[in-house]
């Protein structure tokens, strides 16, 4: 961990503070009468407004997932040098190539 | 000296892992882990909607049972006390000391648990 | 008093063991005298370290019962488990013999985080006149008692499980200097304790602060470390 990570980790926190909040009030709300495909759908599909608020979340959840990983691998799993930045990106891509991927497939009308 | 193995001989080697903070670390540490995990799968399962609305709702359907409801509980669960604990640290990194961190730890974790039982209870 | 204390005290190098003695107990004890009873009574060859004996120095620090503590300041029947105490070296540090550590490493990340005083003027300048009420020296104040006894190394989790960081006791004293007004060594200092296993490695777990005999508080000093860190960084000030 240095300053340039510490600081991509915290920024993305302090950005998915408010998201999180929205979310958890989103799974609130969906999940008062079951779950449904038509239900989530006709809220996302063709909506600017979702389309930003999860692409910025999918894209901080990444980020801060993915350094959040590498500390966790460093210390614990003892995983050092190229290995530890390689498996840093790698994880924090999957995630944001299926976030992304989940977000078109709800946001497209 | 090799410097890399100081051994643990006894449990009584790290009694101050029963310290309130250090188990809130511990908590903040493995909920992100397991977030951090369960988001590919969480991904996947909404990205269904590209094959349409019915592959989504086959799916969903198979979300209603019990075991999958307090699955969810528990991701409700996972979200809030890592949220909260986190809101904890930034603020003590941006904002001036303030003792009772032991307290708002464990509220903390406590409001997390508050708002997974809610959650769960919603849906008896 | 009559009763007896059931001692484990750890013997040998690294690959050692706890070996077990048996110490009269005594009205207001200290395990600091336990470990002494042995050597003076029942082993002469075992080895560990006093000075002062009245929790000025540092020296006596130990891990009893699992937690690094002053043993000179630390009374048997405060810590006692039923009468048993387990006594070894301090954590994260080789062993050189029973219960001495070679601390040669926590003083190296003491160097390491630039825990050094820069002077900015000679002797034939006036002497600076630094008030005791400044922000700065309130916040150098609080953390400059420091006497590296190494018990918030020993506590700390982040220094057994990350070699390269710097620990809670050198950040610590990083921490002073930054917030004195005499000293010239901020950049280099801020970039060592910006640096891989620098400040940001903390994860504010708050054993250091939990632990410090003289009731300092690394975490806070960290916590200030880091937003001097992060605006400097963002300034383009360090790299």
């Amino acid at each position: 961990m240095n300053v340039r990570l510490f600081v991509w980790q915290r920024i993305t926190a302090a950005i998915m503070a408010p998201l999180v909040l929205g979310h958890l009030a989103v799974i609130f709300y969906a999940t008062t009468n079951g779950l449904s495909a038509a239900e989530i759908l006709g809220r996302t599909r063709g909506s600017v407004g979702w389309a930003l608020f999860y692409g910025v979340f999918v894209f901080a959840a990444s980020v801060h997932g993915a350094i959040g990983v590498r500390q966790i691998a460093a210390e614990w799993g003892r995983v050092r040098g190229t290995a530890l930045d390689l498996l840093m990106f790698l994880f924090g891509g999957l995630l944001f190539l299926l976030g992304l991927r989940a977000v078109v497939a709800v946001v497209l009308p | 000296m090799s410097g890399a193995r100081f051994r643990i001989e006894s449990r009584r080697d790290s009694a101050y892992r029963r310290d309130t903070l250090w188990r809130a670390a511990m908590v903040h540490r493995i909920s992100g882990l397991a977030l951090a995990l369960f988001l590919p799968f969480h991904f996947l399962a909404l990205g269904l909607a590209i094959e349409g609305e019915a592959r989504l709702d086959g799916f969903l359907k198979w979300t209603e049972q019990p075991i999958f409801k307090l699955a969810e509980t528990g991701l409700v669960f996972l979200l809030a006390v890592h949220l909260l604990g986190g809101l904890r640290l930034m603020a003590i990194e941006n904002l001036p000391w303030r003792p009772g961190q032991k307290t708002l730890a464990t509220a903390a974790a406590g409001v997390a648990l508050a708002v997974a039982a809610l959650f769960l209870l919603r849906l008896i | 008093m009559g009763d007896t204390l059931d001692v484990w005290l750890w013997r040998g190098g690294e690959d050692g063991a706890y070996r077990r003695y048996e110490v009269p107990q005594r009205q207001s004890q200290t395990v600091l005298d336990v470990v002494t009873y042995v050597q003076r009574h029942l082993d002469p060859t075992l080895a560990y370290r006093f000075a002062c004996r009245v929790g000025m120095c540092g020296s006596c620090a130990m891990t009893v019962n699992g937690r690094p503590r002053w043993t000179c300041r630390t009374h048997v029947s405060k810590v006692s488990d039923g009468g048993k105490l387990e006594i070894g070296p301090l954590a994260n540090l080789p062993v050189i013999k029973d219960l001495t550590t070679d601390m040669t490493r926590f003083f190296e990340k003491w160097v390491e985080a630039d825990g050094r005083f820069v002077p900015s003027a000679t002797r034939h300048d006036p002497l600076p006149r630094i008030s005791p009420e400044s922000d700065a020296r309130v916040e150098a104040d609080a953390a400059i008692e420091c006497i590296n006894c190494g018990i918030c190394f020993a506590a700390c989790d982040t220094v057994r499980w990350n070699e390269d960081y710097l620990g809670p006791a050198a950040l610590n004293r990083a921490w002073t200097l930054v917030n004195d007004e005499r000293d010239a060594g901020n950049t280099s200092r801020l970039e060592a304790v910006a640096a891989k296993g620098g400040c940001h490695a903390c994860h504010t777990h708050q054993s250091c602060e939990q632990h410090c005999p003289k009731a300092l508080n690394p975490t806070a000093s960290i916590a200030g470390l880091k937003r001097r860190t992060m605006k400097a960084f963002i300034r383009g000030e360090i790299k």
